[in-house]
C-alpha cells in the first residue's frame, strides 16, 4: 500500500494513490485488456501512468497502420493541429477584438458562433457557441461536470485541471472557493454565472478589458489575454502589475 | 447512470491544480491516443458502437478516478477496435499485425451510429419559453443521460431556447434511445436552491438540458 508520507501530493497522484486498492479490488480494469494495467505498476512513487502505456498506445499505432487502418502523417497532422494551430490564441484574438469594436461585441453576445466564425473559427468543438461577458458585478464560469466539454476551436483541447475531478466536483458547488484557490477573490456582491456544458452548447467567457489598456492595439490586446481567463478562473491582469 | 463521471457537487475528489505552462499533450502517447481516436472514427460507423461517452462513463468507478483522460480514451478506443474485430489482443501485444487476421469493411453509416451533436434543422413545437419556471425531473436512467444528478427534482427558470437537438440518451447497451429531436435549454438555477443556505443568494448554474428532462413548474 502507499503511505500519506509526502505533504504535498500531486492531483494524478492524488486519484492514483486513492484508487490503486481500489482498482485492484475492481478487477475491472476499464474496457477489459486495453489500459489495464498491473497493480503492481503503480507502486513506484512517481509513476503517474502505467508504465507500459506508451509502449501500448506505440503497439496498437503500429498495427493500425500495418493495416492500413489510419495513417501515419494523419495522425501528426492531427496532432500538429492541437499543439499548434487552434488554441487559446484563437480565443484571444476573439477577446480583443470584443475589446476594440462595440458592434462586434455585440454581434459576439448575441451570436457567437457566427461572431467568432468572423474571424475563421469554427468547427469541432465549437459548433454552437455561447459568449458570456464578464461585468463589474458579474462573473461566469465555465465547467463541464460529466465530462471534459470545452471549445476547442477557440481555447484549443483542455487542461488537465479543467477535466480533473476537483475542479468538475467543486465548480458547481463552490465557484467561490475555487475561483480563490485561482487568486480570485469575489467580493460578495458580485454574482457568479457557472455554466455548465452538459448539452452540446460550448461557452467561452468574454473577460473584462483591464485598467491600463487604453492606448493598446488590438494585436497587443490579444496578447495580454489569457487562456484562463476565457474559461472564467481568472481576470486578464492589469497591465500596471507584474502581469504574472 | 448515477456513475462517478457524474461529479458536480461532490467532496473529497481531489484538489484543483493549474499548470503553469501545461503543454496540450504531456506525453507523446496522449496525442496519439486523441489522433488515433479521431482517425479510426469512421471504421466505427455501422457497428451498433453506442456511445463514446458512455462508454467512459462505464469504466469502473475506481478505474475512473485512478485513470488519467487519455488512458481512459486509450482504453475505450482498444475496447471498440476488440469489439470490432479489428485488432486482436495478441496482435496489440506483438505490436504487429497478424495476415491471418481479415480486416472487416468500412461500412455505411446507420441508424445506431452515434449522431451528430449539431443543431437540427427540423421543426419541433417548443415546450417551454424563456422565463418558464421548470422542474428538472427525478429520473434515474441506467443509461447515458446529460441531466446532471445535482440539478434532478431542482426548480430552475428557462432562460434560452437554444433550437432542436437530437437526444442522446443511451440504453444500458450503450445505443441511442432514438433522436426524438427536441429543444434543448438553457435553465437557470438558483445556488441556494441546489446547494441550500450555505450558497451566495447572488450566485447561480446555468445548466443545458434537453426539453425531455423538464417539466413545468
Amino acid at each position: 500500500m502507499t503511505k500519506p508520507e509526502k505533504d504535498r501530493v500531486g492531483h494524478r497522484e492524488f486519484l492514483s494513490e486513492a484508487a490503486v486498492t481500489a482498482a485492484a479490488i475492481a478487477g475491472h480494469g476499464a474496457g477489459s485488456g486495453a489500459g489495464a494495467k498491473q497493480p503492481q505498476g503503480d507502486e513506484h512513487d512517481h509513476q503517474t501512468v502505467p508504465s507500459d502505456i506508451a509502449l501500448r498506445v506505440k503497439a496498437l499505432e503500429s498495427v493500425l497502420i500495418e493495416k492500413d487502418m489510419v495513417d501515419a502523417a494523419e495522425l501528426d497532422s492531427v496532432v500538429d493541429t492541437y499543439e499548434n494551430r487552434i488554441g487559446p490564441r484563437n480565443g484571444a484574438q476573439v477577446v480583443a477584438r470584443a475589446w476594440v469594436d462595440p458592434e462586434y461585441r455585440a454581434r459576439l453576445l448575441t451570436s457567437g458562433t457566427e461572431a467568432i466564425a468572423e474571424l475563421g473559427y469554427g468547427g469541432a468543438q465549437g459548433e454552437h457557441m455561447v459568449v458570456v461577458a464578464n461585468e463589474s458585478n458579474v462573473h461566469n464560469l465555465v465547467v463541464c461536470t460529466l465530462c471534459s466539454c470545452y471549445p476547442w476551436p477557440t481555447l484549443g483541447l483542455p487542461p488537465v485541471w479543467y477535466k480533473s475531478a476537483g475542479y468538475r466536483s467543486r465548480a458547481v458547488v463552490d465557484p467561490r472557493g475555487v475561483l480563490r484557490e485561482f487568486g480570485l477573490a469575489l467580493s460578495d456582491d458580485v454574482e457568479i454565472r457557472v455554466w455548465d456544458s452538459t448539452a452540446e452548447i460550448r461557452y467561452l467567457v468574454l473577460p473584462e478589458r483591464p485598467a491600463g489598456t487604453e492606448g493598446m492595439t488590438e494585436a497587443e490586446l490579444a496578447e495580454i489575454v489569457t487562456r484562463d481567463s476565457m474559461i472564467g478562473v481568472t481576470k486578464v491582469p492589469a497591465t500596471t502589475g507584474d502581469g504574472a | 447512470m448515477n456513475g462517478v463521471h457524474d461529479m458536480g457537487g461532490m467532496h473529497g475528489m481531489g484538489p484543483v491544480e493549474p499548470e503553469p505552462n501545461e503543454p496540450v499533450f504531456h506525453e507523446d502517447w496522449e496525442g496519439r491516443v486523441f489522433a488515433l481516436r479521431l482517425r479510426t472514427s469512421r471504421w466505427m460507423r455501422g457497428r451498433d458502437m453506442g456511445s463514446h461517452r458512455f462508454e467512459l462513463e462505464r469504466i469502473a468507478a475506481a478505474a475512473y478516478l485512478r485513470m488519467s483522460y487519455y488512458e481512459r480514451w486509450f482504453s475505450v478506443l482498444v475496447d471498440r477496435l476488440f469489439r470490432g474485430d479489428f485488432v486482436t489482443a495478441a496482435e496489440l501485444e506483438a505490436g504487429t499485425a497478424d495476415p491471418n487476421e481479415p480486416l472487416p469493411p468500412l461500412l455505411p453509416a446507420s441508424a445506431g451510429d452515434q449522431v451528430s451533436a449539431s443543431r437540427l434543422d427540423v421543426d419541433v413545437t417548443s415546450r417551454f419559453r424563456p422565463d418558464d419556471w421548470v422542474r428538472a425531473r427525478n429520473v434515474h436512467p441506467q443509461g447515458h443521460i446529460r441531466l446532471p444528478r445535482y440539478t434532478r427534482g431542482k426548480r430552475g427558470r428557462v432562460t434560452r431556447d437554444h433550437g432542436v437537438f437530437a437526444l442522446q440518451d443511451t440504453g444500458l447497451d450503450g445505443l441511442r434511445l432514438g433522436d426524438f429531436p427536441q429543444h434543448v435549454y438553457t435553465v437557470q438555477f438558483s445556488a441556494r436552491d441546489l446547494w441550500g443556505s450555505q450558497a451566495s443568494a447572488r450566485d447561480s448554474v446555468f445548466v443545458d438540458l434537453w426539453e425531455d428532462y423538464l417539466e413545468p413548474d
